[in-house]
């Protein structure tokens, strides 16, 4: 009896030391399920661009090798320098920068503009027309590919760039108009006002007040738009059929396409995929800031 | 609104600035919007490939589309199947990210980064390095697979299995919907929490009653905004299956896009793209009308 009265007691202090024990440690132990989840989780994410670096730095035999192998040994750099002599990928390269030259160009020009009248001006039907403005974001791309495609080709502009920038001259595109505009919006009235006041024209508060003050938020666009022209497969498939005008997204699907099942050139494949990655994500580090802020700030209310 | 009948003379001066400053996008709307939505909705109704003039035919292009074109239905049930799986599943996993992450983490920047990077990926690049995860003999994932000794499907050469390999796909793109859940979170107030704790709600209590309802504005748009971005999908089948195998990963855009450009049907691929308008028209309606009963405006 007693001994039986003795155990109950000492499991339940047992039951409760093990109560205090994770109620004064709680913080602690939600804190490392956390991290294991997310360390789980990020191997998970990152897992398939290790893999894709990994692949591009083997030797041939090393790449299908089973069981595979994470790390390359030996680090082989071959399929970097032999790529660019043994497709036209420099070619590409360029081509892919002048269209991002452009069109980064033309969103950083004219969105601005427009956003300002449509924040700052006032004038008869602006705020019906930026309705309009948002309105055009909804509109799949499907709707006008067919008929830009039949005005470009009247225009003899088929198998030019023109058609992959020539659109970011007029405005940038609803996405980059609107952002730069929640960006003016914050700014005082006042401000313009004094500047008229000093005698400052349109042109003169525009470009030496506002244009300024918005810098971050023009961070934000020139990444977007570098990221969608660089990233942009759909316009030069339809517009680009000169090999030597393919941007480095056309190349990339060329030369898988033309290698496929190929193993002496599958480690040429990943290197130039990496290529196409890299500029990526530095330009994603390097405006880091600014372009989460302008994803979320779009992401939330559109 | 006092201020806005400062004197006449300014008033005209503003209106003619504020139409030269965007007189860019009058331009680019008419020239590159208005114009092409105009002539496509022409097209629809005729029979052109562009050489020659187009050709009335009324509505035989439609017609046609629902009543004499398998490979329509086909490429419709393909990009529903598609949307229904990668727009929830997307939403969830990027979600479930978020909640772990939002908390007092010193290393968040990092693990953000890491969760996020795969959503920036440039689609082609991500459909060759995810057609080489799905490859049937060296793939990872067929090792993966084979390593807890399961047999591998053959992925993307496998019809039953080649959509949802494409929604796998996706997923890896869910940190790109994480970074916005994240933004929404750190705006709940803290005290909301503090208080529910008080009142002795526990976790999943909390996250129903309070995270879920003030987040629901943020998932909404992403819903509709995800719903119109997969009902486009097509560079990933493009490159990677082709349309194939047996037609299982045909999409939409893609059956349109061939259409259009290697058959030269510009007039049945403008029929085409306005139907998906319709489309997806019909469902961001269905969803605004939906959201009522479950989207919560309340706050501030």
């Amino acid at each position: 009896m007693a001994q039986h009265n003795h155990a109950t007691s000492s499991a339940q202090s047992q039951s409760g030391q093990f109560t205090n024990w994770y109620n004064a440690h709680r913080k602690q132990i939600s804190h490392i399920v956390r991290h294991l989840l997310l360390i789980l989780g990020s191997i998970l994410f990152m897992f398939p661009l290790i893999w894709l670096i990994s692949t591009s730095l083997k030797a041939d035999t090393q790449i299908f090798k089973i069981p595979p192998e994470i790390i390359p040994r030996p680090v082989v750099w071959k399929n970097y320098t032999r790529m660019w002599t043994y497709f036209p990928f420099l070619q590409f390269l360029k081509n892919t920068v002048f269209v991002v030259v452009m069109s980064v160009s033309g969103v950083l020009v004219t969105a601005p503009m427009v956003a300002y009248s449509f924040s700052r001006l006032r004038w008869p039907g602006r705020d019906f027309l930026f309705m309009i403005v948002l309105g055009t974001m909804m509109l799949p791309g499907q709707v006008t590919m067919i008929p830009l495609y039949v005005l470009f080709s009247k225009w003899g502009l088929v198998d030019t760039f023109y058609p992959l920038w020539i659109g970011t001259w007029f405005g940038g595109g609803a996405f980059n108009i609107f952002l730069v505009r929640q960006f003016f919006m914050t700014i005082p009235r006042s401000l313009e006002e004094s500047a008229r006041i000093d005698g400052a024209n349109q042109v003169q508060i525009y470009y030496k007040i506002m244009l300024p003050l918005v810098r971050p938020v023009l961070t934000t666009i020139a990444i977007f738009q570098f990221m969608g022209s660089w990233n942009d497969f759909m316009g030069p498939l339809i517009y680009i059929n000169n090999q030597a005008k393919y941007t480095l997204s056309l190349g990339l699907r060329l030369f898988q396409a033309q290698t496929a099942g190929a193993q002496t050139e599958f480690g040429m494949l990943m290197a130039a995929t990496c290529v196409m990655v890299l500029p990526v994500i530095v330009f994603f580090f390097i405006g880091q800031k600014q372009f989460i802020e302008g994803v979320t700030l779009t992401g939330m209310k559109g | 609104m006092q201020k806005r009948r400062m004197g006449k003379g300014l008033g005209r001066g503003e209106t003619i600035a504020g139409l030269l400053f965007a007189s860019p996008w009058f331009i680019g709307f008419i020239l590159f919007t208005a114009y092409p939505i105009l002539s496509s909705i022409y097209f629809s109704f005729t029979d052109y490939n562009i050489l020659s003039d187009p050709y009335w035919i009324g509505t035989e292009n439609y017609i046609e589309m629902f009543n004499w074109d398998p490979a329509f239905w086909k490429s419709l049930w393909n990009t529903f199947y598609y949307v229904l799986f990668s727009v929830p599943l997307g939403i969830s996993i990027g979600l479930m990210i978020a909640l772990i992450l939002n908390a007092d983490i010193k290393s968040i920047a990092v693990y953000r980064t890491m969760y996020y990077m795969p959503s920036i990926v440039p689609i082609v690049a991500g459909s060759i390095l995810w057609a080489w995860m799905f490859n049937p003999n060296y793939g990872l994932l067929t090792l993966a697979v084979e390593a807890i000794g399961l047999q591998a499907p053959a992925w993307l050469g496998d019809p039953r299995w080649a959509k949802p390999s494409l929604i796998i796909m996706s997923l890896w793109g869910a940190g790109g919907g994480m970074i916005i859940y994240l933004a929404g979170l750190k705006n709940i107030p803290k005290t909301y929490y503090e208080a529910a704790e008080l009142d002795g709600a526990n976790l999943f209590t909390r996250f129903r009653r309070i995270t879920l309802p003030l987040l629901t504005p943020t998932l909404f748009f992403q819903l509709i905004m995800g719903i119109i971005g997969s009902f486009q999908v097509f560079t990933q089948a493009f490159i990677m299956t082709s349309g194939g195998p047996n037609d299982a990963t045909l999409f939409y855009v893609l059956h349109l896009y061939r259409n259009a450009f290697q058959f030269w049907r510009m007039g049945y691929a403008s029929a085409m793209a306005w139907v998906l308008f319709a489309i997806i028209m019909v469902f961001t309606v269905i969803n605004w009308v939906g959201s009522r009963y479950w989207v919560h405006y309340d706050q501030g």
